[in-house]
């Protein structure tokens, strides 16, 4: 299998006080597609600048990241905006949906932002999406309306809409109850086993042994990255163990 | 992005915050709405001005004595009386071809009595050929006699408003009235004008020429010769026919100025154009001032809204949004809400000017509704382009900010 993305001695560092602060001191990986990967690591730890970076949403101040073999280095501004509406669908732990934005329109937002956007096709496939996530008779609601299950299960849809090469979750499950909570690991298994390529980023040990193969992160560097023998899988009910 | 999800967005936000969005418009609503009614107003009041004058006939050319001051206005306005031109200029202008018919005109104001019934009036010395000259008609009896227009007869024409001041439902024909100190015999009565800005032809006495200079006045002057010409083609030629015998008639060797003036009816009008055109374009150069500060508005409204928005700014950023495209959502939006306010400002600006119509009319003034396609599309042009300048400085504030820290803004 070709890998999706390669990362090489990758660092970033913030400017602070007089000098700068490393946050990633530089970490090299290699993810193919149809991996289920967790990012884990405690606050502090650089897993979400790492993530900012596998998002195209940063750029690392040192080494290189290979998407699909390409350079992403070499990317302008437009074209990282472009890669990341074709490529790339995000999860983020507040889910971020628009208010005042109906469950429709939130899902067909990315879908507005390619360069040959095809509403009424977005459209139909949004609602077999939101149908498979349970939501077919919420499509016209507003997001707060929703529970926050329901409202990360809307920001799944809307990662999708464009058929991405991969799904970036950061803490999809952070600001659930553990019953939704599960509901949406389920949801990230099932899309996986179905194809879709998963990064997680989590501080929770339990939501990253949904994953197959757990990258940790401490202080900047990978500390371990290993297979997840013991998967845990929430349509099996031992998610909660 | 896509165009229709760009204004739908634009829309929604609008509509969220509902009373903010109509008090950043109003700004422009108020500014467009001035604009509107002014130039509605200004449109209407010019056309009122020119029907008046219209009343006459266009063809008309007027001589006025004193030299024509094109720098400033005439002497007479500072109560210079200017004796130059004469009855006999009349006569003579009245032989040059295409003219129909010419009058003088001396005028005073007097008091005149019927009875115990007494009123201080306008007289006009004029000659038969002043009906010609003003479209005016006779409604009783007759006017000044052709025959009596070289002669000092005390012969009286009443317009309809001191006739009926005077006599009420007395019939006035043949009866004494005092003009001044002076016996005349009312002859007839002239149909009903209306008043005019120049002067209410109706509360007016016309006597013959003579008859005034010389029992009611003293003088041997006139104050304004009248001529209307056949056709409009004509009447550069009758001008400068008319320059020549005047100057021939006051023995002006070349070189000198004249003593005289002569314009016609649509120069007048040309002026009287310019002056309220002037007027228009001054008052709506304030109520454009208005669409500033309402652009103002906008731009400080629409920063507000980039802060508030700024998670969603940075998580559009992250769903694939270009610049251009943050760029020109903020820019949809605060045209939008120039726009809108626009189009409203159009309707109360056009509602005014319409209850300024009818109240107006209700004072009995002929009073047109004008709102001209131009007014209107100047301000929407105006508007918009207010909100483009108004709304690029915050959308490209909008478009620079950084998608990390926009996500993780609270």
């Amino acid at each position: 299998m070709n890998s999706l993305i390669k990362v090489e001695d990758v660092q970033k560092a913030f400017p602070s006080g007089d000098g700068e602060t490393q946050i990633v001191k530089g970490v090299s990986f290699e993810i193919e597609e149809g991996e289920f990967v967790a990012i884990m690591g405690s606050s502090g730890s650089g897993k979400s600048t790492l993530m900012y970076i596998l998002g195209l949403l940063d750029k690392p101040t040192f080494g290189k990241y290979y998407f699909e073999g390409l350079d992403t280095g070499e990317l302008d501004d437009d074209k990282l905006a472009e890669f990341r509406s074709e490529k790339i669908g995000f999860i983020f732990q507040s889910y971020n949906l628009l208010e005042r934005t109906t469950v429709m329109d939130n899902v067909l937002l990315p879908a507005t932002y390619l360069i040959n956007c095809d509403i009424k096709k977005a459209r139909e496939k949004a609602e077999i999406l939101l149908e498979k996530v349970g939501l077919s008779h919420r499509l016209e609601y507003n997001p707060n309306k929703l529970s926050g299950g329901e409202q990360q299960r809307v920001a799944i849809v809307r990662s999708l809409i464009n058929s991405p090469k991969l799904i970036l979750a950061d803490e999809p499950t952070g600001n659930l109850d553990s019953k939704s909570g599960k509901e949406i690991m389920g949801i990230l298994q099932d899309l996986n086993n179905e194809g879709a390529t998963i990064i997680m980023v989590t501080h929770e040990q339990q939501t990253a042994e949904c994953a197959k193969r757990i990258l940790t992160i401490k202080d900047g560097l990978i500390l371990e990255d290993k297979k997840n023998g013991h998967r845990r899988l929430a349509s099996n009910g031992d998610y909660n163990k | 992005m896509n165009a229709k999800f760009t204004i739908s967005f634009a829309w929604k936000n609008i509509i969220a915050n509902k009373r903010r969005s109509f008090l950043t418009m109003l700004g422009m609503i108020i500014g467009v709405g001035s604009v509107i009614a002014i130039m509605a107003i200004g449109a209407g009041a010019e056309s009122y001005v020119f029907s008046q004058l219209e009343v006459f006939g266009g063809n008309l050319v007027g001589v006025t004595p004193g030299a024509s001051e094109e720098d400033g206005p005439p002497a007479s306005v500072f109560g210079v009386v200017i004796t130059t031109l004469t009855y006999d200029d009349t006569k003579e202008i009245g032989k040059i071809p295409h003219i129909m018919a010419v009058t003088p005109y001396v005028n005073g104001n007097m008091k005149v009595s019927y009875r115990d019934k007494v009123k201080n009036t306008d007289f006009s010395g004029v000659t038969s050929d002043f009906l010609e000259v003003e479209n005016s008609k006779v409604a009783l009896g007759r006017f000044i006699l052709k025959d009596d227009n070289d002669s000092v007869v005390r012969n009286a024409v009443l317009g309809s408003g001191i006739a009926k001041d005077l006599f009420e439902e007395e019939d006035p024909l043949g009866k004494k009235i005092k003009i001044g100190q002076e016996s005349f015999t009312v002859v007839g009565v002239l149909t009903e004008k209306g008043s005019s800005i120049l002067s209410n032809q109706d509360d007016q006495i016309y006597v013959p020429v003579l008859t005034a200079q010389k029992i009611l006045l003293g003088i041997e002057h006139i104050s304004l010769i009248r001529a209307k010409i056949d056709e409009e083609k004509n009447i550069s030629q009758v001008i400068s026919v008319m320059n020549d015998i005047l100057r021939n008639q006051h023995g002006l060797k070349s070189g000198m100025n004249d003593d005289f003036s002569v314009r016609s009816m649509s120069q007048a009008l040309d002026i009287i154009g310019t002056v309220t055109g002037a007027i228009s374009l001054f008052l709506g150069a304030i109520a454009a001032i208005s669409l500033l500060v309402g652009g103002v508005g906008i731009m400080n409204i629409m920063l507000v809204a980039v802060t508030e928005r700024t998670r969603e700014i940075g998580l559009r950023k992250a769903l694939g949004a270009k610049r251009k495209d943050i760029v020109s959502q903020f820019l949809v939006e605060a045209v939008m809400l120039t726009f809108v306010g626009g189009v409203v400002g159009i309707i109360g600006g056009s509602i005014f000017s319409y209850i300024v119509s009818i109240v107006v009319s209700y004072f009995g003034y002929r009073w047109d509704l004008i709102i001209t396609m131009n007014s209107i599309l100047i301000s929407v042009s105006v508007a918009t382009v207010i909100g483009l300048v108004f709304g690029i400085y915050p959308a490209y504030k909008a478009a620079k900010l950084n998608a990390i820290e926009s996500l993780r803004y609270e």
